[in-house]
């Protein structure tokens, strides 16, 4: 039995459908990624699993109990880090760990080996209030608190969002501890980038999942040449390549603009076209998480 | 009208012992579109509030919008344009409504307020939305929006931090087509950003390090310099060697 199964899932807020029959499964021991940006339906899918929410909607299951009538043995079995910090920040960070042990009937000494790795990087500063800490360090005490009682299973709705590019890369190697132990984690980022860093995503958009893949399958998804261009003048050469002839889509993509050829493309033609281009380059690039969502969200 | 917009010299914030902003010197000039980078805890957002108007420094010195940041950050305040992090106007306003105010915030006066709205309502191809509530625009358009009333004013200079935070690969892009076109037109630009890949968007692009700038030039020669295939792998290389944390 897979660790989260959640067939057609969907909520509503007043007219609003947050969340549009989803369904999807994640397998024991996996590092699940749901990718989107705000208004995907990421949180509220967290809220529905971790049962503090009732589906309109479809049914789905948690370590094989379902979310509405085993909602009780969910909660024991589940760690969920919310996306806003929500810690007592008036209590110390062992307050902290030891308020949640006790909740969950359990002590910091007998999970102390699973939460080690992370809880010893602020193990020194155990004394300060949480309030008083930096984002990242109230990261890992949330994420200490969230396994504190051993979940077999970990919610964490965008650990990520607003931390810089070193510490994202940090948090997630810590991820790939946890995996390690055998816990099942579905985690939440609005970064495409972090993508590579799970077993499998799920690419989401306003209430609905775009694919469901490995990060490789989602890429080869893409059928269209790509191509990179670069000019002087990006700004200019971004209106010329889209009134050129063979091009579906062409927008910014960091260094380069991407552009999406169809059938009728033509690299030396465009390259005659657009032969007064100051600096005009063209070189053939690889899809990336990125382009696959552009081109879903396009569709 | 000189071409320098924003000038600083040894800008120092210290906070009792501690000196978030150490000495950072630079200048950006006008049409630019500068990306102010930095790990957590840099000191980005401090340095940001000195340069707005918003605090004062212990010491250095410097302008900006041609006022001085040692001493008049209220005219500092008027002259420039801001967008915070995501989407700051008002839901239940229209978009008339949302102009009407900020232009009022201001200091414009009637008649510059309607033809100031009439033009960027044109501009945006917003006419027709004049009255629409704000609340119920898609998150394309708001941003638009909220860009095109931090310039409502005509600032010298716009502020933007982290405006693409939690944004659709789509939307995002949009937005940043909507700052090429601006900073085509004259308007300076100064941007935070956590995507690295909208460093490269940038003229120039700076990066905070415990406090201090520690790398300055144009996307193109900081690669060089650090020998780097991208931005991200810059700011790594830069981040890493932090001593202090946030």
């Amino acid at each position: 039995m897979a660790a989260i199964e959640v067939h057609n899932l969907s909520k509503c807020y007043g007219g609003v459908r947050a969340l549009d029959s989803v369904s999807f499964a994640v397998e024991r021991g996996e590092l699940f990624g749901l990718i989107g940006p705000d208004g995907a339906g990421k949180t509220t899918l967290f809220r529905l699993l971790a049962t503090l929410l009732n589906a309109d909607e479809g049914v789905a299951t948690v370590d094989g109990f379902d979310i509405k009538s085993d909602y009780r043995a969910i909660r024991s079995r589940v760690g969920y880090m919310p996306g806003r910090f929500s810690l007592y920040p008036d209590l110390s960070v062992e307050e902290n760990l030891r308020f949640f042990a006790a909740l969950f009937g359990v002590t910091i000494e007998e999970s102390y080996d699973l939460i080690a790795p992370i809880y010893k990087q602020i193990e020194p500063f155990r004394t300060r209030r949480a309030g008083k800490l930096s984002g990242g360090m109230k990261q890992k005490l949330a994420l200490s608190c969230a396994l504190i009682h051993r979940p077999s299973v970990l919610f964490l709705d965008e650990p990520t969002t607003g931390v810089d590019a070193v510490s994202r890369s940090e948090f997630w190697d810590m991820l790939a501890g946890l995996k390690k132990r055998g816990i099942t984690i579905l985690v939440s980022t609005p970064y495409m980038d972090e993508a590579s860093r799970c077993d499998r995503i799920a690419l989401c958009n306003e209430g609905h999942i775009l694919g469901i893949d490995t990060p490789e399958g989602i890429v080869r998804g893409f059928d269209k040449k790509l191509y990179g261009i670069g000019a002087k003048n990006m700004y200019a050469l971004l209106e010329r390549a889209r009134r050129a002839d063979g091009v579906e889509d062409c927008y910014p993509f960091g260094e380069k603009h991407h552009l999406v050829a169809d059938e009728g493309f033509d690299k030396g033609r465009f390259k005659a076209l657009l032969s007064d281009v100051e600096g005009l380059e063209i070189v053939e690039a690889e899809p990336t998480i990125e382009d696959m969502f552009i081109k879903l969200m396009k569709r | 009208m000189t071409d320098i917009v924003i000038s600083v010299r040894d800008l120092t914030k210290r906070f009792g012992d501690f000196t978030a902003v150490d000495r950072i010197s630079f200048d950006v000039l006008r049409g630019e579109i500068f990306g102010f980078l930095g790990a957590n805890g840099a000191g980005k957002t401090t340095a940001m509030r000195m340069l707005c108007g918003l605090s004062y420094p212990t010491s250095g010195s410097g302008t900006v919008a041609g006022y001085d940041v040692m001493r008049e950050g209220e005219k500092i305040k008027h002259h420039i344009g801001y967008m915070s992090q995501r989407f700051s106007l008002y839901n239940d306003l229209t978009v008339w409504e949302n102009m009407r105010l900020f232009a009022g915030i201001y200091g414009l006066t009637k008649r510059e307020t309607e033809e100031r709205a009439a033009e960027l309502l044109d501009r945006l191809n917003f006419s027709s939305e004049r009255n629409t509530l704000v609340g119920s625009l898609p998150l394309g358009w708001k941003q638009k929006l909220s860009f095109a009333i931090a310039t409502i004013h005509r600032p010298e200079v716009v502020f933007l931090d982290e405006p693409t935070g939690g944004v659709d690969p789509v939307t995002r892009r949009q937005f940043w087509e909507m700052i090429y076109e601006a900073a085509e037109a004259g308007t300076t630009i100064f941007v935070t950003t956590h995507y690295m890949d909208e460093a490269e968007y940038c003229s120039r692009v700076s990066i905070m390090v415990d406090g201090q700038v520690r790398a300055l030039d144009t996307p193109a020669r900081l690669k060089q310099q650090f020998s780097a295939e991208s931005m991200d792998e810059v700011f790594r290389t830069l981040a890493r060697g932090a001593q202090r944390g946030e």
